[in-house]
């Protein structure tokens, strides 16, 4: 912006019009910058966003001519059996795809930290954040076989005398959403810890030194000085990861499809099935309106306290 | 600055509402389905380029447009090729789009015959004289006017048609001490609690939501074994009132359980996916499985010489077994520009001796046609001799069915795959199985 500092002898009637121009060409500058990215955002997210609002409140197969029908498509949704289950799925999934990743990340983080600046420290942020660039269905086909009854996980079982507890992970009613769910551990753990350690390195030294100086343990700075610190990050992690679960689609979709029995169908799964396999436009657009709006709900307060934290 | 948010606000606006209104108009644009030409169709002696869309993963369809196009040389083809799965959710953009496909892999069929976005082959039927072939061939890819299949005009053909039944290792079917086929549904189930008593796997199958439930195969045998077939059929049609919980299918259903409580299945069967099934039984695990004649041509190569076929025996002496038999459906877009061509081409693959041959050598099943067109050979020892002999055994008795996860597009996906992963968990009985599918069944055609 400018400010007045910038031309102190100018009257200030025909400085205020210069400054009024100036003031417009560089918004328009500013906004002609900002175009591109602004179409594409709204060609590929706010569209399809509407579209999708719009769709909800038509009976439609994407083919024949749509037909209004209000809100049933909105209670059609609750009629449905099992969609409260693939809820119910969305939300465990949060404990497995964010809980965990966003806790262990900081663990993690702080040890790197601490104890491995050096090369060590590169290639343990590198293997954890590789999965993030390996594509995920080629993760989901070696997550299978790893996960397998005669896969790699039953075979060191076996080895170290679990033999009992094997079985076919993915395809189990008890344990297919927790195998789903180190799936998403392993995906979201490298992001979690690469974005918490940037966070530490930003934190004051001087802090750390005069935590010691007052005699502070490894724990005691870590709940005191880092976590404190460090809400702004966390925020961010909870945010990206809480959305990664209630909205899953992909980890679930590559690794059991939603069996065995819809033990891991989450909503995602849902409409997609209903758009594309049953034709049902209409009631998968209001479940995915629904979804959007759990989501909303779940992260505004994470949003929330974050800022609030930041004041 | 407001002045510019506004511009850009109004512009995204009008965009939103641009492609708002162009799909739901253009939708209702959608012409209906036009009538196939009267004159005898050909592909003339213009240059032709056909567009087709093919199934990724099985040869026959490129194979025969190899052949077509050595024979016709003006034909010429624009094949693309997708995944099965991708196929059901393509199709109807497809159809429906400024480049509609002269000939198409067509997974199911009622809702785009219903939409009018596929060609009626009436026409080409009278022309080409498809009416005069044995009736079931073409029954499946019928639909009638209230959008039920199995009679009505003609949507699609088949490049041939496929039958499904039990394969069995010969050296571990030895092992267990058969010797022949069994003729019930009883001696069925001794050869298989004699399996299990062998320490063997009595039945490979696979179950993952990956590729959907494989035991709607034994169950649907199971059906067909125990009670008639008209009522199955008339389900997987949609006839009015037709329900798939009727004291056959009940018994059949507690049969499928006890199976499953006994281990005849794998353990791990709701983690297996198709293909994962296919490479253990090839490698040696389970004595039987439940598959259709597609994976002659895998079989013959994996497990050449010990690989056997029979059709799955009647509960009741008397009777006659039963099969899922269906067609390799292919359709004609409404708007297609070669669909004279394509009809050529269709009866072409049922007539055509060569295109016969191939039909049996890389498709593996029965190239169907006039009654009177000769059965291409078939390599001595093959086990395509067994399944293409078994065809005519089913036609004879009347007993085809088309396949229960074809009774409406998302009844597999939604309903057989979990209800019968839930039956494999303990946690879904033989009634409560039918109950839940019937339910999602009426659901589905309700909306």
């Amino acid at each position: 912006m400018i400010t007045s500092d910038t031309h102190p002898a100018t009257p200030v009637a025909s400085r205020r019009t210069h400054l009024n121009k100036r003031v417009r060409r560089e918004t328009v500058i500013g906004w002609l910058f900002v175009l591109p990215a602004l179409l594409i955002y709204a060609t590929f997210v706010l569209v399809p966003s509407l579209l999708t609002i719009v769709y909800s409140f038509f009976h439609w197969n994407g083919v024949t001519a749509a037909t209004w029908v209000g809100l049933k498509n909105y209670v059609t949704v609750f009629q449905v059996p099992d969609l409260l289950g693939t809820i119910i799925n969305a939300f465990l999934l949060v404990i497995w795809f964010s809980f965990i990743p966003v806790g262990l990340g900081l663990v993690v983080a702080t040890v790197i930290h601490r104890v491995a600046t050096g090369r060590l420290g590169a290639v343990a942020r590198t293997v954890l954040f590789l999965p993030q660039v390996i594509p995920l269905v080629a993760a989901g086909i070696i997550w299978g076989w790893l996960l397998s009854l005669s896969g790699l996980i039953n075979e060191i079982l076996t080895a170290i005398g679990l033999g009992a507890i094997t079985r076919a992970w993915l395809g189990d009613f008890d344990w297919a959403l927790p195998s789903v769910g180190v799936i998403g551990i392993w995906v979201l753990l490298g992001f979690c810890t690469v974005l918490l350690l940037t966070g530490i390195t930003k934190i004051d030294q001087s802090l750390y030194e005069s935590a010691r100086i007052d005699g502070a343990g490894w724990f005691r700075e870590f709940i005191s000085v880092t976590v404190p610190l460090l809400r702004n990050e966390i925020g961010v992690c909870l945010t990206v990861t809480v959305i990664a679960a209630l909205a899953a689609f992909d980890i679930v979709y590559v690794s059991t499809a939603g069996g065995p029995g819809n033990s891991t169908a989450v909503p995602g799964i849902q409409i997609y099935i209903l758009a594309f396999t049953q034709r049902n436009i209409g009631l998968a657009s209001a479940l995915a309106v629904l979804l959007m709006l759990l989501v909303i709900v779940v992260i505004l307060p994470i949003q929330r306290l974050t800022r609030e934290n930041i004041q | 600055m407001k002045r510019q948010i506004w511009l850009i606000l109004s512009s995204v606006a009008i965009l939103v509402l641009l492609s708002i209104v162009a799909p739901l108009t253009a939708a209702a644009q959608t012409p209906e389905a036009t009538e196939g030409s009267a004159s005898t169709p050909n592909c003339g002696t213009a240059p032709v380029t056909l567009n087709a869309y093919f199934e990724t993963g099985f040869d026959l369809p490129f194979k025969l447009s190899e052949e077509f196009t050595k024979q016709y040389p003006n034909v010429t083809w624009n094949i693309s090729q997708d995944q099965f799965a991708n196929l059901i959710n393509e199709t109807p953009r497809l159809l429906a789009g400024d480049n509609p496909p002269d000939l198409i892999r067509l997974p199911t069929l009622v809702s785009f015959a219903k939409d009018g976005l596929l060609k009626n082959l009436d026409d080409y039927a009278t022309a080409f004289g498809w009416d005069k072939w044995p009736v079931p061939q073409l029954n499946q890819a019928r639909v009638a006017d209230d959008g039920t299949r199995g009679s009505g005009s003609l949507y699609a053909m088949g490049l041939n048609y496929s039958l499904t039944g039990i394969f069995y290792n010969k050296k571990l079917a030895a092992q267990i001490g058969m010797t022949e086929p069994p003729k019930t549904l009883a001696d069925f189930e001794a050869l298989l609690a004699k399996a299990k008593a062998a320490g063997l796997l009595p039945i490979m199958e696979w179950g993952s939501a990956k590729s959907g439930m494989g035991l709607a195969f034994p169950l649907q045998a199971l059906m067909a074994s125990i009670g008639p077939v008209g009522p199955i059929n008339d389900w997987i049609f949609n006839k009015p009132g037709a329900t798939i919980d009727t004291p056959e299918n009940l018994q059949a259903a507690q049969h499928l359980e006890t199976w499953i409580k006994d281990g005849y299945f794998p353990t791990d069967i709701n983690a297996i996916e198709y293909t994962d099934s296919n490479a253990r039984f090839v490698k040696g695990e389970g004595v039987f499985t439940f598959n259709g004649d597609w994976e002659n041509a895998d079989y013959d190569t994996n497990l050449a010489g010990n690989v056997g076929f029979f059709l799955m025996p009647p509960a009741d002496a008397s009777g006659s077994p039963a099969a899922m038999s269906a067609p390799l459906t292919y359709g004609i877009a409404a708007n297609a520009k070669n669909a004279d061509c394509a009809a050529f081409f269709l009866n072409w693959v049922a007539s055509n001796d060569a295109a016969r041959q191939i039909d049996v050598t890389v498709g593996g099943s029965n190239p169907g046609g006039p009654t009177d067109a000769t059965m291409p050979t078939v390599t001595t020892g093959s086990i395509t001799n067994d399944t293409l002999a078994a065809g005519p055994i089913v036609g004879k008795a009347g007993s085809s069915m088309d396949f229960i996860a074809n009774a409406t597009s998302a009844i597999f996906a939604q309903g057989w795959t979990p209800e019968l992963q839930k039956m494999v968990g303990g946690k879904e009985d033989a009634a409560g199985l039918l109950k839940a599918v019937q339910a999602e069944y009426e659901r589905e055609l309700a909306q």
